[in-house]
């Protein structure tokens, strides 16, 4: 690690004054940016600390859907939406350990856009709205590719709004070193149709599989995928399993996500 | 009713109480005033020309006592190995010298040119990233079979990459040969044992002191054989006099064999101590660990099993590449040779055994032995092939071993690969495996498995391994430049307790509490009377340290014989103070008694005369009461067990699940069966670990690509079944004084064939023709392998 400054701001407003002066860079939950530091492999001169905005931190109702804030952790989701949205809250209940869980912010997820985060998934199959600082973005146009969202620089994501779908359920296959996913797939069924949003296996991050949709939008259930098949030319290669291998997890997570669906 | 202290008994640990609590004093607890702190410039390339290293940058900025290069240890000696092997045509192996700090050529990634000393952490990282290093990359020499080709080499002054090409036992080449072309049935198996990174939770540690007052050199460091450290240090590396280096090691968190071997830093910080007039620190980082720990295992195989047309063993012939790595590693030439080829019978009366190994050095991390060492790459070969020749035979794999082990009346034999096996019975553990393990309920699992469209395999072997390695006397005709005995000191203090001083290190073995039980049970005494000292070398006598699943069977047994002259000379001072003859007296329940009275004095009262001789004879007895012995066994110990495993095999994904273990093992006497129990639960969380997960990796640049937790995958509670340990079957070690043969490393050992044989057997049962997978059986290799037969 090398030295750095760091701010506290309490209010979304000072986070973006604090993170307009040179090379500043906002800190949310820091399970991925800490160790990026101590491995000397990032150098801000200055950190914002997202974690104690209160304006961003918590679970409410909007209408019909769910709002978290940007800042609230993963091991809060998972308590705070058990009931409402429990395919989310498992999703939540399973990132990584105890320690990530009560440290990493949904918000810090969705902008680190990890290709192999598990938010993601969630977020791009509910159709979620991700609010920022000065806009709000549907997930369909958020989600640009491996580590890239349609952020801008300095903006801030400080709430997420998840529809509820009448059925989901998220199904992960860990990479057996890290524990993120190898390929996890998020299911989820509306009155108007299905999402079906696959993490861990694409080269170009989250995406939806769009086939799968139809299929199942026609037809809620695994048999319905007989036949698809997944494309692997794209897929993440690695020492874990390559492309084909995890185009072939794609198509049995979702079949799998399907029949854990409630 | 159980004992619940003394031999036998289950004494729970009472190191445990410190390490539970966070008590536990690790070298990089240990601050002195002072410190200074070092950080290694280490090579990004794997291979590759050193045209210069400019350290004046580095050497001017805030903080830096000193920057050293490899030019500042060109003069001392290397770091030897301690096992000379002599090819098959009589050449001894090549000896490339392994420095202090890289020197001429980089070898591999993370080999270390340069190493900064600095007030801070941060400031010494500083001037690490301002060195100026121009090295030259060359390419990379990765694969061991393409090493024995071309002109370009690790080690240009040897003009070869081949270390060593060993034949045991040459003399049976030509009649193992015979036997196998002869013969109705062989099967042939090519396979790897994977490369293994030993990942001991605490990482190397090295804090040096010196004091120029007298030229006193203190070492503390993360290792399991402080002594061995000090002569390696002292006789080989910076000729430092034994007696002005005091090598400590405190309590160390996990070894499995990467702390048995000295390393660079460890001289560094010695010589950076010395230089910059402070104590000086290093602590490895995590991925300095997985560059610069000695690793494990890597071997290229191909094996040989001949039978005749009823399955009795005939011949193995096995032929190995084992990657050494960049440079050796003290005990890299012994592992894959004597600790290897020597068990290539097995459990079994096969007469011809002949095993070829070519050592071979790599742009890699060294490799040296690793929890098993040798043994597991043994068993693993013999019982694979084992497995498919039954296979091929159709015969069950059970019976198959069965009709060629070794049986209980033919002890002492003498294996067709050379050694002499004292005692075993390996029948009785298959028995009480298949009996703890419900080997005949098995079918029905597989078809409740089936039933969920999962696949259900079984998997059995046997093994047999060699620990306490000795004698000293044969083990130096072999080519060992060390003895292999250990030591102990029994001081009984003057108000009767005792301090017992072991050559053996404690990293997680229990010595603290089963040393005692020895004692106490032979003196009669109050177990917790008994303090175990180890790990500093101005405290304990010479003794060689902790590995080969020794400490026990070995240092055991020269606590055994110290123990016996206490009592020896306890009981001449006890038949003065009775006013008896010595002949008369008895020795009982920690009371000395003349034989037929009432007359008694206690194990205290004698302490108390030996340390205040008043009316002592002292023209015939010393005062005090401390005893040494050295103890060089006559003969290595056996252990051996009988494993069975369960896999389900989801056939959608290719992910095994172990679903049930059962490990039976024949340790000889158990001295603390809670230990061993605990022991065996360790070694196979790390040889499932192999068999399914944990893989080192080098990209043909000589990168390795799983450098950290994100890619190297270690096993997790949920990984691993509950498992069913028995060691009830044990036949005592016939040369020991406890009877012990050893048990740390069995389990990693046993498992990975037991495991790999599960799976292929349930994906045989899936109707899927796979007759072998590499290991790790990763869920991507599972189902490729499924899809491609």
């Amino acid at each position: 690690m090398y030295a750095f400054d760091i701010d506290r701001p309490k209010t979304i407003a000072d986070a973006v004054a604090a993170l307009a002066t040179d090379e500043a860079q906002p800190l949310s939950g820091g399970q991925t940016l800490i160790p990026t530091l101590k491995a000397r492999l990032a150098a801000p001169s200055r950190l914002v600390s997202l974690a104690g905005i209160a304006e961003m931190i918590g679970v409410s109702r909007q209408g019909a859907d769910i709002r978290i804030g940007g800042a609230t952790t993963h091991a809060t989701v998972a308590a705070e939406v058990a009931a409402s949205y429990p395919a989310l809250a498992g999703l939540a209940a399973r990132i990584g350990d105890p320690a990530v869980r009560n440290r990493g912010t949904i918000g810090g997820s969705l902008a680190n856009n990890d290709p192999s985060a598990c938010y993601p998934a969630a977020a791009l199959a509910s159709g979620a709205t991700i609010v920022t600082n000065t806009r709000e973005i549907p997930a369909d146009d958020y989600f640009v590719g491996m580590f890239e969202t349609a952020l801008e620089e300095d903006e801030i994501v400080t709430a997420v709004t998840f529809p509820v779908p009448q059925k989901a359920h998220y199904e992960k296959f860990l990479q057996p070193a890290s524990r993120f996913p190898m390929v996890a797939v998020f299911v989820a069924q509306f009155n108007d149709g299905v999402r079906v949003a696959v993490t861990g296996a694409s080269n170009g991050g989250v995406f939806r599989w769009t086939e799968a949709e139809a299929a199942l939008s026609a037809n809620f259930s695994a048999e319905a995928l007989n036949g698809l098949t997944v494309d692997g030319d794209d897929m993440i290669s690695d020492l874990h399993g390559d492309g084909a291998y995890r185009a072939h997890l794609t198509k049995v997570m979702t079949a799998r996500a399907v029949k854990a669906a409630k | 009713m159980p004992k619940d202290t003394g031999i036998g008994a289950s004494t729970r640990r009472r190191e445990d109480v410190r390490f539970l609590k966070g008590n536990g004093e690790y070298t990089d607890d240990i601050t002195s005033y002072g410190q200074a702190v070092a950080i290694f410039a280490r090579s990004t390339v794997a291979h590759g020309t050193i045209n210069s290293i400019d350290i004046s940058v580095a050497e001017s900025m805030p903080g830096v006592l000193a920057v050293f290069t490899g030019a500042d240890f060109a003069d001392v000696g290397g770091n030897p190995a301690g096992w000379l092997i002599n090819s098959r045509n009589g050449e001894p192996m090549k000896e490339p010298k392994r420095p202090v700090l890289a020197h001429g050529k980089v070898r591999h990634v993370g080999d270390a040119y340069a190493a900064v000393i600095a007030e801070t952490e941060i400031q010494a990282r500083n001037a690490v990233e301002a060195i100026e290093a121009d090295i030259t990359e060359l390419p990379a020499i990765i694969d061991v079979k393409a090493a024995l080709t071309g002109d370009n080499f690790v080690h240009d002054e040897i003009g070869t990459n081949q270390c060593f090409d060993w034949g045991w036992i040459e003399d049976n080449r030509a009649a193992t040969d015979a036997a196998i072309k002869g013969a109705a049935h062989v099967t042939t198996l090519e396979l790897v044992n994977n490369r293994l990174i030993p990942n001991a939770m605490e990482p190397r540690c090295s804090m040096a002191t010196y004091k120029p007052s007298d030229g006193e050199y203190t070492l503390h460091t993360t290792s399991q054989n402080p002594h061995l450290t000090r002569l390696l240090i002292s006789a080989f590396v910076m000729g430092i006099p034994e007696n002005k280096l005091t090598v400590i090691a405190p309590d160390v968190g996990g070894g499995f064999g990467s702390k048995i071997y000295h390393y660079g830093e460890e001289a560094l910080v010695l010589a950076a101590a010395k230089r910059v007039g402070r104590p000086v620190k290093w602590t490895s980082d995590r991925t300095e660990a997985f560059l610069t720990d000695a690793h494990g295992r890597d071997h290229v195989t191909k094996i040989e099993l001949a039978t005749d047309a009823d399955g009795n063993f005939l011949a193995f012939r096995t032929e190995t590449y084992a990657n050494v790595g960049a440079y050796l590693s003290n005990f890299a030439t012994a592992t894959p040779t004597f600790l290897h080829g020597t068990l290539m019978a097995g459990n079994y009366t096969v007469p011809h055994v002949y095993v070829n190994v070519k050592g071979v050095f790599t742009n890699t991390a060294p490799v040296d032995a690793y929890r098993g060492a040798g043994r597991p790459e043994a068993t693993y070969s013999l019982e694979r092939v084992i497995d498919k020749c039954a296979r091929e035979l159709g015969k069950d794999p059970i019976a198959l071993r069965r009709q060629n082990f070794i049986k209980p009346d033919q002890y002492p034999f003498t294996s067709a690969a050379g050694l002499e096996y004292d005692s075993g019975n390996y029948d009785a553990l298959m028995d009480k495996m298949q009996e703890v393990a419900d080997t005949a309920g098995f079918a029905a699992r597989r078809a409740a498995s089936e039933a969920k469209g999962m696949l259900r395999g079984f998997g059995v072997n046997a093994y047999i391994e060699a620990c306490g390695i000795a004698p000293s006397n044969l083990v130096g005709v072999l080519g060992s430049r060390v003895g292999l005995y250990d030591a102990a000191t029994v001081r009984v203090n003057a108000t009767g307790n005792l301090s017992v001083m072991v050559g053996a290190h404690s990293h997680g073995q229990g010595h603290e509490t089963v040393f005692p039980q020895v004692v106490s049970e032979m003196l009669g005494i109050d177990p917790a009377s008994i303090d175990i000292v180890h790990g500093d070398t101005s405290k304990i006598p010479f003794g060689m340290g902790t590995y080969g699943s020794r400490s026990l069977a070995v240092c055991g047994s020269a606590v055994v014989r110290a123990t016996e002259k206490i009592i020896a000379k306890a009981k001449k001072i006890a038949a003065h103070m009775l006013e008896a003859s010595e002949a008369d007296i008895e020795f009982k329940d920690g009371q000395f008694s003349v034989v037929g009275t009432n007359k008694s004095v206690s194990f205290g009262e004698v302490a108390l005369k030996a340390y205040i001789p008043h009316n002592f004879p002292i023209t015939e007895i010393e005062p005090g009461l401390e005893e040494t012995a050295f103890y060089d066994p006559a003969n290595f110990t056996y252990p051996s067990g009988a494993y069975c495993c369960e896999v389900e095999v989801d056939p959608e994904t290719g992910k095994v699940r172990v679903d049930r273990f059962a490990a039976v093992d024949d340790f000889g006497n158990v001295m603390n069966p809670m230990i061993v129990t605990g022991q065996v639960h360790g070694g196979l969380g790390q040889g499932i670990g192999q068999a399914l997960m944990e893989a080192a990796r080098y990209n043909s640049e000589g990168q390795l690509e799983s450098a950290s937790y994100m890619d190297y995958a270690m096993p997790r509670a949920e990984d691993l079944p509950f498992y069913i340990v028995d060691h009830s079957q044990g036949t005592a070690c016939t040369h020991n004084p406890l009877g012990v043969k050893g048990c740390g490393e069995a389990g990693a050992i046993g498992s990975p064939p037991t495991i790999v044989n599960a799976v292929i057997d349930a994906l045989q049962s899936g109707g899927k023709n796979v007759t072998h997978i590499d290991m790790p059986l990763t869920p991507h290799r599972v189902w490729s392998a499924m899809n491609n037969a």
